[in-house]
Parts: structure tokens; sequence; C-alpha cells
């Protein structure tokens, strides 16, 4: 059974056809299921996102929000300057995790309006903003010219997102 | 004065790098030897150049000449001399210049060791480089000088950002370039083939040993890097899916699938047009990964600087080279012969199948990658495309791949016998069966899938070692038989047998981390103990130290097992006062090949110190695989077949690649 080239080459193709749409397939899927939104606080009432849904929130931690309670459990507030959201996060914070600085908590939006975080990311680097929130925080005109430069300093290595 | 004198050196390098890319394309056109010879002379200076540039911004940095911005910008006087040397590429600019440091390594390299190479495909291939290397220094001069001077020298720097002070990033960044930048020579060789219209199986032999050595580079850097994430990012997480993982990860599959297709080409002389497409693809990603790391897109530890204009120029890098291959390949590909015909159940068919496995899964990793940056340009929505996708698309791609790898090398040229492979392969299967079976009765939790995937990696072992005990005629043949079948075997074989089976053993340790790595989260008092993995944790308590150019907090914990005290683990904290930054220092306890994971986190009010440990099984295994994938390509690398295969051996010397 010896195979012309132009069979062969249907094979392949067919075979070929066949893997890219499989691939199709599970990328969209996953691109349905198992992708996170990023908003900002501002965004969260806006939008009325339904509870149980998966987000990023982006902000300032707002100064003199953070009460830490028991087994590590912590609560803040983030902020863009014009609203305000209540965050419960339990575990360890990062190393860059202060009040007055950029944040993104990743979990789900509580019934009550508050959000429930199961990761906390903060900035790296004192010369560095998480992009997403620097981008909310100008959307609302709080972004500060000096925090802007010291952002863009040539050279400056930034901090990876954790 | 060094400084001027470096920033000299790189604009002499660009001149050289100018003719280099038009002289001897000529001289292939008019077939005049003295104008393709130029590129020979051309590739050695503008590497000497381009070296002489590097010293001189390494001396800049130990000397602490603070009157280079870049220099005060990422340096400090106190830092370690190891920290001053590694920080010369910590930074955008230098990063750039040891980018064009390895591509004028490897066009060196070409014209010292290519020497039984056809005259007009060496004088294009340096061509091709060369104008690869004269727009990445037209980049550098243009829009990120490391030379660039301050008015008047600051006291002291601003110190490297303290989580790249570390030997792990010293060593990852020199290899993921030496991958990145080694496959532009097989872009390099790709694009002179089609100019030359003509393509034959001495082109894939000349081309796979330096794709391999850019393989194995890229292999262990990406490893290095994960290493690096794993120990000093303090999160015990050892893949992220970041972008700029992912950015690299891209090449390295596209790599391996030029690797393998390749190896059809030079055996059977089929696969010609789709080997010229995956090197343009292979080195067009390791340019997509500089353009996403380098312009500022994504946000990352790897992303220096973001300023716009660098951002455009590496964009227009991009378009002119890859737009400008796959038109060029568009264009003359057609003029390519056709090569041999096989059957579909054959060695070159279970390479295809590698091949679309492979180019599939490393597509879904491109859509996860840049479909957030597609969004956002697009309607302004912000998404994060993170783990949970990748987990779902690129997986279940890879695991066909890995079931039908140890039918390839079992399989017969042209034309193949699956039911003879199979039977062959029948104790292999067995131990798989055998191991999932034990790995069931054995564990209790974890996901039901993981003692398939153990199976699964003790299939592609076992098929490794049965291929080679099938060359070797073990267990059939006598002894002395076996013996001088062993010696004979060619090391290439060898080699694919290691690297197979070094994939096996990555997957066995992400297996075991995933599905039976435990995690504890603890607010301690000193005299608290903690079980963890069958340990037991007690906290001592928290003492400061000084380092030289930190402060730390070191928690000290005692470990027992079973009773008996094994160990003392001290992981940190660090403050580094010159940037106002704080690291964690992870404690890291290894048994076996698998480690226990201590990470600090905040003193509370109490005198409390809350403790991040992990008990992670079999971890080391993921990153021994790719160190045995490593060792793998150096056994190919070596064999004989690579390096005097060209048609003209006895004349020259024999072509000894990066060795």
């Amino acid at each position: 059974m010896a195979m012309t080239r132009k069979q062969r080459r249907l094979i392949l193709i067919g075979a070929g056809v066949g893997v890219l749409g499989l691939a199709a397939t599970l990328v969209l899927t996953a691109l349905r299921d198992s992708i996170v939104f990023f908003n900002s606080p501002t965004d969260i009432v806006e939008k009325q996102i339904a509870p149980g849904t998966r987000v990023r929130l982006g902000g300032l931690v707002k100064p003199g929000s953070v009460e830490r309670g028991e087994q590590l459990a912590v609560r803040f507030a983030v902020t863009d300057g014009n609203r305000d959201i209540r965050v419960a996060y339990q575990g360890l914070l990062p190393d860059l995790f202060r009040e007055g600085q950029g944040v993104v908590a990743e979990g789900t939006i509580e019934p009550g309006g508050s959000f429930r975080a199961d990761t906390i990311l903060a900035k790296h680097d004192e010369n560095y903003m998480p992009k997403e929130v620097a981008d909310a925080l100008k959307k609302q005109g709080h972004w500060k010219a000096g925090e802007a430069t010291q952002a863009k300093a040539p050279g400056a290595p930034q901090g990876k997102l954790q | 004065m060094i400084a001027e004198v470096g920033h000299y050196a790189l604009v002499l390098a660009l001149g050289l790098a100018l003719i280099q890319a038009v002289v001897p394309m000529l001289g292939a056109r008019m077939g005049d030897t003295t104008l393709m010879d130029v590129a020979g002379t051309t590739a050695v200076v503008q590497f000497v150049f381009v070296a002489g540039s590097f010293a001189a911004l390494a001396w800049c940095y130990v000397t602490s000449d603070f009157s280079v911005v870049n220099v005060f910008e990422n340096s400090h006087s106190l830092k370690p001399l190891i920290y001053k040397i590694t920080g010369v590429w910590g930074n955008h600019e230098g990063s750039m210049v040891l980018w064009v440091l390895i591509l004028a390594l490897f066009g060196a390299l070409v014209a010292l060791f290519g020497g039984n190479l056809p005259a007009t495909l060496k004088a294009n291939v340096l061509a091709v480089q060369s104008w690869v290397a004269a727009a990445f220094y037209l980049f550098i001069l243009g829009t990120s000088n490391p030379f660039l001077r301050l008015p008047q020298a600051p006291v002291e720097g601003r110190d490297l950002n303290p989580i790249l002070q570390d030997l792990g990033l010293a060593i990852h960044p020199p290899l993921l370039y030496l991958g990145y930048v080694g496959f532009s020579i097989s872009f390099a060789f790709a694009i002179a083939a089609l100019i030359e219209g003509r393509i034959d199986a001495a082109w894939a032999r000349w081309v796979r040993p330096w794709t391999l050595a850019a393989w194995m580079c890229l292999t262990l850097g990406i490893a290095m890097g994960s290493y690096w994430a794993y120990y000093e990012l303090g999160w015990g997480g050892l893949w992220f899916w970041d972008p700029v993982e992912n950015a690299s990860l891209m090449p390295w599959i596209a790599g391996t699938a030029l690797l393998h297709s390749a190896l059809v080409m030079e055996k059977r002389n089929a696969l010609k047009i789709w080997t010229i497409l995956l090197a343009i693809l292979t080195f067009s990603l390791s340019l997509i990964g500089t353009f996403l790391v380098r312009s500022g897109v994504l946000t990352s530890v790897h992303t220096f600087a973001s300023d716009p204009t660098r951002g455009v120029f590496i964009l227009m890098i991009l378009v002119l080279f890859i737009g400008g291959g796959l038109a060029l390949f568009a264009w003359r590909a057609p003029l390519l012969k056709q090569g041999g015909i096989f059957a579909p159940i054959s060695r070159e068919g279970a390479l295809v199948f590698n091949n679309l496995f492979l180019t599939t899964a490393c597509l879904t990793v491109f859509v996860g990658t840049l479909y957030p940056l597609a969004l956002e340009a697009l309607t302004g929505e912000k998404i994060s495309v993170g783990a949970p996708f990748f987990n779902l698309t690129f997986a279940p791609l890879f695991i066909p791949l890995l079931l039908a790898m140890p039918f390839g090398p079992l399989m017969a040229w042209k034309r193949g016998d699956l039911y003879g492979v199979a039977q062959r392969l029948l104790a292999a299967c067995g131990i798989a069966v055998l191991g999932i079976a034990v790995t069931f009765a054995m564990t209790s939790g974890g996901p039901v899938l993981a003692p398939f995937g153990v199976g699964l990696a003790l299939w592609v072992i076992a098929g490794a070692v049965t291929d080679l005990v099938e060359r070797t005629g073990l267990f059939k043949l006598p002894l002395s038989v076996v013996a001088r079948r062993t010696a004979g075997l060619p090391r290439s074989a060898w080699g694919a047998a290691l690297a197979h089976g070094g994939i096996a053993v990555s997957l066995l340790g992400i297996v075991g981390v995933t599905a039976w790595g435990t995690e504890r989260i603890a607010s301690m008092k000193p005299n608290d103990t903690i079980s963890l993995g069958g340990y037991e944790l007690t906290f001592n308590g928290a003492l400061p130290r000084q380092g030289p150019n930190y402060r730390e907090l070191v928690g000290r914990f005692t470990v027992r097992l079973g009773g008996n005290v094994i160990a003392v683990m001290e992981p940190s904290k660090r403050t580094f006062p010159a940037r106002q930054s704080s690291t964690t220092e992870a404690a890291l306890l290894t048994r076996g090949v698998s480690q226990l994971y201590l990470s600090l986190g905040d003193p509370g009010p109490d005198g409390s110190l809350a403790l991040r440990a992990y008990h992670k099984p079999l971890v080391l295994l993921v990153w021994l695989g790719a160190v045995l994938m490593f060792i793998g390509g150096g056994l190919s690398l070596s064999d004989r077949r690579l390096r005097i295969g060209a048609p003209k051996p006895a004349r020259k010397p024999a072509l000894a690649p990066a060795e």
C-alpha cells in the first residue's frame, strides 16, 4: 500500500487540522473559565459584579485601615481615591505590603460587597507600582506627579508582581 | 575615560556589522571569494570590539564609577564584588550589551569553526547574522546607552534590586541569552538557504549542532531561573506561568521541535520547508521574548524600565526580522525541492507527530501570553491569564506527546511496524502500570490523576531504557557482543535517551510537588512546634544579624524526625537600607530529592513570628531532569557525525561547535 505524495500530504493536513482544532477547543474553554478580570474599587461598585465571581482588585492600601487579627488574619481597605472596598485575607503578606502603597488582591466578592482575597500581590520595589494599579489611579485622577517620575526612573529595576 | 572607550568600541562594532551585512552577500552574488572572506574577519573583530565594550562596562562597575548613570543606578560600593560584576547585566542597558556580546560570540564561532561550510553559505549566514547584530547595536546606541555620564559623580550608588543580588541570577541571564541568541544562527542559516534557493541534508547537519547548543543553554537557563524564583521569592513556587517565563518557554518548545525536524531532514532529506519555517519561527519567538521582556508592556522582575521609545524600537526590529523572514519564506520556499517520501507509521511520522504537538502546545502558550495584551489594547479590559489556563491547555497537549515518545526512537525510518514496536515496549508498559498500582497503594490523598502522572513518567523512562537495551542487544545476545555494541553505540543515541528520560524525571518532580506537597502557615512563638510532612519544627527564637549591605532578622528552627534532631534551619528577612527594601531568604533542607522549605513572614506584636513552611516531595527532580536534558544534548553534540558530517571533511580541521 505504497502511498502517493498526495495521500501522505492529506493525512498530514488532516492530523494538523485535528490537533489544531483540539487546541482551539481547549483554549476557548480555558479562556471562558479561567481568566480573571482586573477591577478598581470603583469598577466593582459600578459594574455590580455578581458575588462569587473571581476578580483581581487593585488600588492603594488605605492608610490606617489595616487590622490584624488572630491566626494571621488581616483586614484592610483598598481605595482608588473614589471608592473603598474592604478586603479580608488570611496568611502571610508580601514583603512590600504597606499602608498607602499599591496592592493587587485576587479573590471573590462576598454578598455584602466586601472582598475575600486568597492571594495578595504587592509591588516588589519602592520605584515600582503595578501597571494596573497605576492606570486605575490615573483614571480617578489620583496619580501624583512625584510617583510618576519615580516610577519612570531610567534603569530602575522593577519588582515581580507577587 | 574607560566608559568612553567602551562606547566607542560599540560604535566601531556597529560599523563592522554594517560592512559584514552587505559586502559578503555581494561577494556571494558575484562569486567573488575575496568579498566573501571579509565576513570571517569582520565577525571575529566585531566580537573583539563588543567584548572590549562589555569589559569597559564591567570595569566601571567593579571600580564603582558612579559618574556613569548606569552604574550609579544599579550598583553600590559596599556590594560584594561578585554582585558588582553580575550587576552589569542586572539592568536593561547592561543586559542588552550582554545580548550583543553573545550574538557577536556566535558570529565569531561560525567564522572560526565553519571552515567546512560552502563559501557562499558561510558568507550569507554571517551577513544575515550581522543584520541582526546591527539592529541591536543601533538599539543600544540609540535608546539604551549604558555609558552615559552624569555631570557630577554621586558619592554612592543606588544599589542593585536586592532580589537580584543572588548567584542564581548571575548565571541565569547569560545562559538564557546563549539560548535565545543561539537560535539566531539557525535563523541565519535558514535565511541564507532561502536566499540561495538551495537546501539539502548537509544543511541540516550544519545547522543542528548550533541549534542543539542553543537549546542546551536555554534548557539550563530556564531551569536556573525557575530554581532562582523558587528559593529567592519565598513563595515556594517553581513556575508561575508569568508572561516573562512563557517568553523563554516558547522558543524552547519551538527549538525542541526544530531539533527533531532537522533530524528528519538530515537523515531522510524530508520536511525541508517545514524545518526552514521552524528555524525562522524559533528565532522570532526569541525576539518576541526580548520584546515582551524589554519593552515594558509587561510588569515583572525582568522589566527593568518602561521607556516607550525602546518598546517601539524593539517592535520595529521584530517586524523587520519576523516579517522579512516570513515574507522571504513565502517567496522562496516554493523553489525548494521536495524531499523523500515516508509512510505515516514510521520514524518520520513519529517526528511529525512530535512537531505537530510541540508547535500546537507552543501556540497555546503564545495565545495565553499575548491574549491579555491584545484584549487590553482593543477593549481596555484588563485580565490575567494564569496557571489554570495553561493547565487546561498545555498539559492535555503534552500528554499525547509523552505517550508517543517511547515509540519514536524504536520506529524504523521510512516505514515502521507499530505492532512490533508495541511488543518491544511491553516491558516498559508493565513498569508503568506497576508504578501506577504501587503509587495508588502507597499514597493517600492527592489528586486521582497523580498516580497516572507517575505512570506516564515511568513509561517514558522505561521507554528510553528499552531503546538502549534494544540497540545494545542486552538480555538477548552474549555479553561480549553487548559490550562491543555498547561501545559502538553513537553518542547521539545515549543523548536522545538521556534527554527523553530527563523530561520524564522533571515530570516526576512536578507530579510529586503538586500532588503530595504540603504547606503550613503558622504564627509561632518561641518553643512552639508544628508538624509538617512527618517532620517536627520547633521555633527557637529570632535574632538580628548584620550583613555587608543589609540587616537581617534570622529565625532559628530545629527540625526533628521521629524525635531525633536532624537539622537547624535559619530562614531570614533582609532589609537593604540603600533601597529601603526587604527580601525574604528562604531556608532549604534537602532530604534525598525532597526539600523542606521555610520562609519568614512579619513579626507579630506579641513576639510571635509568621512562618510559611512547605514540604516539597521530589522537588529536586524538576531541575535534575533539566540537567539530564542538558547532558543528553551535550552527548549528542559531541557525536562524531555532527562534527565531521560535511562533504569535505578531509582538508579542514573538524567542526567543533561551542565545545
